[in-house]
C-alpha cells in the first residue's frame, strides 16, 4: 500500500529576511518561472534566451535564491486532490501554558502539513494531508485524543483561486 | 490514489526539486531508467490532468518581503457566497479563496481569502477592498494574522510498504 508522507523542514521564522535581496534580474527571472517552465531539452537554456541571459546565469541564480530561502522549491507543484488525496484545514483552541506541547504533539503527525500560531482564540491552524476524507478524519481524530482538545475541521467546500503570484517587479 | 507507479516514482524523484543543470529532465530519466523524453511527456501529461499544478518557482514571500500574513474570513449570505468568492478570489492581492463550513458557535465564517501584505495596515486596507465587495452580503468579519509557522513540510508521496 502506498501512503502519503510529509517530509518536516526546518520551521521558519515570518520576519526573517534575505541576506541577499533578490536584484531586479532575479525578480524578472521569478516573475518568468511561476509556471510555464519549458519541457524541452534544455530549459533553462531556453528561459535564459527569453529573457536575455547565459544559462549558467539563470542556474546559478536560481540556486542562489534556493540557498538564501528566497525559494523554497523549484519544480512542479503536484496537486493531490487531482489524485484522489485529502487536505482538510483544522483549528485548535489551545491553552496558552500547554501551546509549546500540543505544537509538538501535533506536529509529531506526519499527516499535519503547514501548521501557523495565529492571534484568535482558535490560536493552532494547520492542514491534514491524507489519502482520502476517512484518513484525514482518523488523523483528527487522533490528534483530538492525544491532546484532549477539540479539533474543528473546515475542509474546503469550494476553491475560488488558488495561486500565490505575488507582484515581484513594480 | 489513482497515481501509476510511474507517477508516483516520478513525484519521489522531483518532490525536492528538478535539477539545476542544463538537462534537468534527462537527469531524472537516468535516475528512473528511462529517457528525458518520457519524462517531459508523462510531466505534461500530469499538467493536463491538473496532477501537476505548475512547474516553477516557489517563493518565500516572507523573505521577499510580505511579511504580513493575514486570514481574512467572513460570515457571507449563503445565496451569494459563491458569486461573491469568485470576485473575491480574483482580487490580485488574495492568494487563496475559498467556501468552508461554519462551526457553530466557534466558528461563523464561511468565505477565507488569504492576503499578503508588507505591513499589517497593507493587509487592513486590501480586507477594507474586500468588504466593499461583499456589501451587504456580509454579517460580520475577522483577520486571523499569523504570528509563527509551527510546521511546514513539503509533500511526499512516498511507497511504505
Amino acid at each position: 500500500m502506498n501512503t502519503l508522507q510529509l517530509q518536516a523542514e526546518a520551521p521558519a521564522v515570518h520576519s526573517r529576511v534575505a541576506a541577499r535581496p533578490p536584484d531586479a534580474t532575479d525578480l524578472r527571472l521569478l516573475e518568468r518561472l511561476h509556471g510555464d517552465f519549458p519541457l524541452s531539452d534544455a530549459p533553462f537554456a531556453d528561459v535564459g534566451e527569453e529573457l536575455g541571459l547565459h544559462e549558467a546565469d539563470v542556474i546559478a541564480r536560481l540556486r542562489r535564491m534556493l540557498d538564501d530561502g528566497l525559494l523554497t522549491r523549484f519544480g512542479p507543484l503536484f496537486q493531490i486532490e487531482r489524485a484522489g488525496g485529502c487536505f482538510v484545514l483544522a483549528a485548535m483552541a489551545v491553552p496558552a501554558e500547554r501551546f509549546a506541547a500540543v505544537a509538538a504533539q501535533v506536529n509529531a503527525f506526519p499527516e499535519v502539513a503547514h501548521n501557523y500560531q495565529r492571534e484568535h482564540r482558535l490560536n493552532m491552524w494547520f492542514v491534514i494531508a491524507a489519502e482520502s476524507q476517512a484518513a484525514a478524519d482518523d488523523v483528527r481524530r487522533r490528534i483530538e485524543s492525544v491532546t484532549a482538545l477539540q479539533v474543528i475541521a473546515l475542509p474546503k467546500e469550494r476553491e475560488y483561486y488558488l495561486e500565490l503570484r505575488l507582484p515581484l517587479v513594480p | 490514489m489513482n497515481l501509476t507507479s510511474f507517477d508516483r516514482s516520478l513525484l519521489a524523484a522531483t518532490e525536492a526539486g528538478l535539477p539545476l543543470e542544463s538537462h534537468p529532465y534527462e537527469t531524472i530519466g537516468a535516475r528512473l531508467g528511462v529517457g528525458g523524453a518520457a519524462v517531459r511527456s508523462r510531466l505534461a501529461g500530469m499538467l493536463d490532468q491538473g496532477l501537476i499544478r505548475r512547474i516553477g518557482a516557489v517563493p518565500n514571500h516572507y523573505r521577499l518581503g510580505y511579511t504580513a500574513n493575514g486570514m481574512t474570513v467572513w460570515d457571507v449570505d449563503d445565496v451569494q457566497v459563491d458569486a461573491l468568492g469568485v470576485r473575491v478570489g480574483a482580487l490580485p492581492f488574495v492568494s487563496h479563496c475559498y467556501r468552508r463550513p461554519r462551526v457553530p458557535p466557534v466558528w461563523p465564517y464561511n468565505l477565507f481569502a488569504m492576503v499578503h501584505g508588507h505591513s499589517r495596515s497593507e493587509v487592513e486596507h486590501y480586507a477594507q477592498q474586500i468588504r466593499c465587495l461583499l456589501a451587504d452580503s456580509v454579517r460580520s468579519s475577522d483577520i486571523l494574522y499569523s504570528t509563527r509557522i509551527l510546521k511546514k513540510t513539503g509533500l511526499r508521496l512516498g511507497s511504505a510498504g
